[in-house]
Order: C-alpha cells, then sequence, then structure tokens
C-alpha cells in the first residue's frame, strides 16, 4: 500500500506524509502523543478527507484527489480497530460481530464467522451485552467484528492504550497469533516500543506530523541517530531466531540467530518456531578477545558498526560506571548525563551494547573493529 | 364531563395525534443535523427552533394569522391548491402547533443523537454501513429514550397550547375548540365545576407524563 496526506488543522498541526507500507505483515505506527499517528490512520480509513489525498491499497485505488476519487470509509475494504472498543451498545456481542460480516458481499468472505469467533476466543461472550465485558473482551470483539468484514487492510489504532497491563497481557498473544494467519497489511499505531518489538515487522515513525524514518522493524530500531525512543522504551534489540532443541538436563533452549545460537532458560515455544528474542543494551557488553571460562553462554563475535553517545533516561543508566555517576543523588534525570551506545552486527544481525565511557577509551574501541558480544540476559517475547 | 366537553376532548386528541408524528418527522432530520453540523447556521437554527419557549403564544399565532390569511404572503397557496385556508381551521391548528411544539422534540432528540457519540457512527462506516443504514441501524436505536422523550413532550405540549390555537383556530365548537380554550370559556362563565373537571385531568395527566419522562433519565428541553 502507499500514501500520500497533506491535512491542516486549526491548532497549528500539519500531517503531511507520504510512505509506503508492505503488502502483507505489520507495519507499527510510532511516534509521541500529537505526532498524527491517529490522524494518518483516520486519513487511510477515510474518515478525514486530506484535500490532495492519495491512497492505494493491494492495486485498488481508494483515493486520488487529483482525478476526484474519494471512496467513503463504507466502500473501503478495511477494518479499523479504535483506542476504545466502540461496541454498539444495543447489541449483544454475536450481533456486534454480524454488523460488519452481513454487510460483506458473500462472494467477498473469506474469514468464517466461527473462525474469527475461535481466533479471538469469544465464544462463550456471544449471548453477553457488551456492557458486561472487561475491558480486554470488549477488545477482542472489536478485533473480530473488523476481521469479519474480511478486509484488505487492518488499523489498529492503540487498542490496548485503554487497557490495563493484565488485560494486555491478555490479549497480545491473539494479536501475535493474528500476525502469523492474516495476509493483509496490518498498520497498527502505538506510543509503545514494547508493544510494537512484539508485533511489528516494520516501522513507520511519526514526528510532528511527519514521517522521520521508515522501514524493517530490526533495521530502523537500530538507527543510533533515532534513539532514544522515548521515557518508556527501554535501548535494546529484538532478534528473529528459530528455536533448535530444548535441553532437559540444563533446563535450557537453543535458538538459532544470524549471528550463532542462544541459550535461554527452557521455554515451552515449539521446536522449530520462529521466536522474537529481545536482547537490552545493557545486558551487552564487548570484549576483545573470546572469554575463555566465563559463566556467560552467549557469546557472539561481532563487528562494531558505529558508536554514539545517548542520552541517559530517567534512572536506567543508575549502575553505570564513575562516567556517568555524577547524578547520583536525585531522582532527576541529568541532561548533561550520556552514555555512549555502541551498535555491533553479528552476522546479519544488530545487536545494541551500552558501555561505559571508560571502558570506551580503555578498550580503543571504534568502527569496523572485531569484538565479542557477551551477552547476559536474553528474554522471549512471548 | 358533559357533551359539549366531549368534542373538546376528541378534537384536542386529534390534534396532538396528528401533530405527534409531523413533529417527529420534521424534528428528527433537524436535530440530527443539528447535533452533527459545524456550519455556521447552526445557531441562528437553534435560536429559532427554540423561539417558541421564550415568546408569549399570541406573537407566534399572530404573525401566523397575518402569514396564512389571506392576504398574508401564504394566503394565495391554499386556494391555488384547493385546500381550505389554514385559518380558523384544523390544518391551521396543526401548522400552529408544529411550530410551537418543535422545541420540545428537537431538543431531546438533539440532546440524545449528541449523546451517541461520533465513535459508534464511525465504527458502523468502518463496517461497510452507508449514511442512511448507519443512522437507522446506530443512532436511532441508540437514540431511542430521546425518541421517547420527545414524542411524549410534544404531545402532551400540544395538548395544552392555548395561544396560537386561539390566534390562529379562533374559538370554534367541533372545529377549533381545544381543551384548554373550553376551560377559559367555562370559567368566563363562572362554570367552575366543568372548569375543574377539564384542568384537573390535563393537570394529572401532565404530571404523569413529565414523571415518565424524568423517570426516563433523558435530557429535557432546556427552557
Amino acid at each position: 500500500m502507499r500514501g500520500r496526506f497533506r491535512l491542516a488543522r486549526g491548532s497549528g498541526f500539519t500531517l503531511d506524509v507520504d510512505f509506503t507500507a508492505p503488502a502483507a505483515g505489520v507495519t507499527g505506527v510510532f511516534g509521541p502523543s500529537g505526532s498524527g499517528k491517529t490522524t494518518l490512520l483516520r486519513c487511510v480509513a477515510g474518515l478525514e478527507r486530506a484535500p490532495a489525498g492519495l491512497l492505494e491499497v493491494g492495486g485498488e485505488v481508494w483515493q486520488d484527489e487529483a482525478n476526484g476519487v474519494f471512496l467513503p470509509p463504507h466502500r473501503r475494504r478495511l477494518g479499523y480497530v479504535f483506542q476504545e472498543a466502540g461496541l454498539f451498545q444495543h447489541l449483544s456481542v454475536r450481533r456486534n460481530l454480524e454488523y460488519g460480516w452481513r454487510r460483506t458481499a458473500i462472494g467477498e468472505r473469506r474469514v468464517r464467522f466461527d473462525e474469527a469467533v475461535d481466533w479471538l476466543g469469544l465464544a462463550a461472550l456471544l449471548p453477553r451485552a457488551p456492557g458486561a465485558l472487561s475491558g480486554g473482551e470488549r477488545q477482542r470483539v472489536a478485533v473480530a467484528r473488523a476481521l469479519l468484514t474480511s478486509p484488505r487492510l487492518l488499523l489498529l489504532d492503540e487498542p490496548l492504550a485503554a487497557l490495563d497491563a493484565a488485560a494486555r497481557e491478555e490479549i497480545l498473544p491473539y494479536l501475535e497469533r493474528l500476525h502469523a494467519r492474516l495476509e493483509i497489511p496490518v498498520l497498527y499505531v502505538s506510543h509503545a516500543a514494547a508493544e510494537l518489538q512484539r508485533l511489528a515487522d516494520h516501522l513507520l515513525l511519526l514526528a510532528a506530523g511527519r514521517v522521520r524514518a521508515a522501514g524493517p522493524l530490526a533495521e530502523v530500531s537500530t538507527r543510533l541517530d533515532l534513539l532514544p525512543w522515548g521515557p518508556e522504551a527501554e535501548l535494546g534489540v529484538v532478534i528473529e531466531a528459530r528455536v533448535v532443541a530444548h535441553d532437559d538436563r540444563f533446563d535450557l533452549t537453543y535458538l538459532d540467530f544470524a549471528g550463532g545460537q542462544l541459550s535461554l532458560p527452557r521455554h515451552a515455544a515449539a521446536v522449530g518456531s520462529r521466536q522474537r528474542v529481545r536482547v537490552l543494551a545493557r545486558d551487552v557488553s564487548l570484549a576483545l578477545e573470546r572469554p575463555e571460562r566465563t559463566s556467560v553462554l552467549n557469546v557472539f563475535p561481532a563487528r562494531i558498526v558505529e558508536i554514539a553517545e545517548i542520552a541517559e533516561i530517567g534512572g536506567a543508566g543508575a549502575s553505570g560506571g564513575p562516567g556517568a555517576a555524577g547524578d547520583r543523588g536525585s531522582l532527576a534525570p541529568s541532561a548533561a548525563a550520556s552514555q555512549p551506545l555502541i551498535k555491533l552486527d553479528a552476522g546479519g544481525a544488530a545487536l545494541l551494547a551500552q558501555i561505559t565511557r571508560k571502558s570506551l577509551a580503555g578498550l580503543e574501541l571504534r568502527p569496523g573493529l572485531s569484538v565479542y558480544a557477551v551477552v547476559k540476559g536474553v528474554a522471549l517475547l512471548l | 364531563m358533559s357533551g359539549a366537553d366531549l368534542d373538546p376532548l376528541w378534537l384536542t386528541l386529534r390534534l396532538a395525534g396528528v401533530t405527534t408524528p409531523l413533529l417527529l418527522a420534521v424534528g428528527t432530520p433537524l436535530a440530527w443535523w443539528l447535533s452533527r453540523t459545524g456550519s455556521r447556521l447552526r445557531f441562528p437554527v437553534e435560536a429559532v427552533v427554540a423561539l417558541p419557549l421564550v415568546l408569549p403564544p399570541t406573537v407566534l399565532g399572530f404573525y401566523l394569522l397575518l402569514l396564512l390569511g389571506p392576504r398574508g404572503g401564504l394566503g394565495a397557496v391554499w386556494p391555488a391548491l384547493g385546500l381550505e385556508s389554514p385559518v380558523f381551521s384544523f390544518s391551521g391548528l396543526v401548522i400552529g402547533s408544529l411550530l410551537y411544539s418543535l422545541p420540545f422534540v428537537v431538543q431531546p432528540l438533539q440532546g440524545a443523537f449528541e449523546s451517541v457519540g461520533r465513535l459508534p457512527l464511525e465504527v458502523a462506516a468502518t463496517l461497510r454501513a452507508g449514511p442512511l443504514d448507519r443512522f437507522a441501524t446506530i443512532a436511532v436505536p441508540l437514540a431511542r429514550r430521546g425518541f421517547l422523550a420527545a414524542a411524549t413532550l410534544g404531545f402532551a405540549h400540544t395538548l395544552g397550547e392555548f395561544g396560537v390555537v386561539l390566534m390562529i383556530g379562533g374559538n370554534i365548537p367541533g372545529r377549533t375548540r381545544v381543551l384548554s380554550i373550553a376551560i377559559y370559556d367555562h370559567v368566563e362563565r363562572l362554570e367552575y365545576a366543568q372548569a375543574h373537571q377539564i384542568a384537573l385531568g390535563m393537570l394529572l395527566f401532565s404530571f404523569a407524563t413529565l414523571w415518565g419522562v424524568y423517570a426516563l433519565n433523558v435530557r429535557r428541553p432546556r427552557p
């Protein structure tokens, strides 16, 4: 899909974006509040009309104002899940689900009713009234309702933002399973980096109504010039890996990734399955020689790609060495505090390492140098 | 109740029965438009709709009489259509009641439509429902209490009008003499017992109606 929108708002905000998104997979739309994420989604859905807009989805032109084309929302084959579920209060869960399904021509239906109910675990909720559902249940109904129109494009506008942490954890696995099943493009708006690290394949970074960066998750999320993403986003990378074996003796699970084999505390994931693994920058240290006789299992040869100074956020660097010790007495982040962040290439996979300035100087680290990445913590994102 | 008072009762019920559906037919699109529009015309239109709440009914009735009368702006329309002039006739009462009771229908409907909000209608649009479909299947059911309040208030208010009816309809027994005018007649003739019968009946009916509307817990007209 490809779109171009320019829309001026009275408050001085202007959305001015030109973007493409792959034909399948989740494109995470990320940016701070007020960066235009929701406005972009509303333009795509036709709920806002950008005067010179252009939008093409899967070969169909939905909007081309230069040629007088503007399909109203009900003629665009899309599914839209709003931040507030927006269930119809006067209809039961079943009737809510049927609303869009009945309005989708039989020949166009590619999702069976029972299938959507099953995917989102709604069988027991069908006779209920929307008012009797929890926040997470409401949002699951909203997702199934949108899927039942067999959309060519799925738009998710911060579907988890209105939920508490427990409800978020309840619904994320459903979304992850959908991700594997859907063969349509998904635009997923969020201001939570952790959510997108789990779900997105591509990223579209917005700031002040403009596209700041776009591309595959692994590429955009490790661009040092774009970091840090926000106060709640921990510095780190997400790696695609495949489960190769479980080790009963030591209770470990082994996963292959581009840079080698990872050892993790044993996990139930099936052998052969693809998983996402998160490695935080502060859990990666560097060694110039392969460390022998170490307790750390995950050591990978790598090459230094880039070195940058990243301002510390909040108290994240409280355990830093002497170079970062300036502000220990107060909780307020110091604007001057910053730590070197190193981008590594381990056999094609990017890793980030956060080290002290003293180590940077002592080891004479520089781009191009071959090192060993010593990974002390790896977490499976599931 | 004497036979002479059954005529006005019947006439009054007929008037309210004819006026209420017409009020809903006119008031629903008007209230829908007012609840959604960003047009600059919104405020003048709202003011016009609310005028009967503050104007003496005789003012409204007076201008209607001038407008609809034989020499008024619309006076020539009726004979041209082969219709009886609305002045001093039942159709005149209906026209007067429509204008006079309009705020009692538009305001609860507008409030109900506004409280439906934008979200359910936008959701319906993304679920392939066109504008009329959304209105019929989402807006109307979600605003149903507003419709009930509007119909009840429109009906009750039409029952009780006096000034407009007197100005445009006069006081013709069996034609334009409604209950409120019958009370006035009885009092003029010092027939307090008969006046009481009608007045108390209307008082109790109005009280019960308003009780019901308040119990529905919907927005009422802002007088």
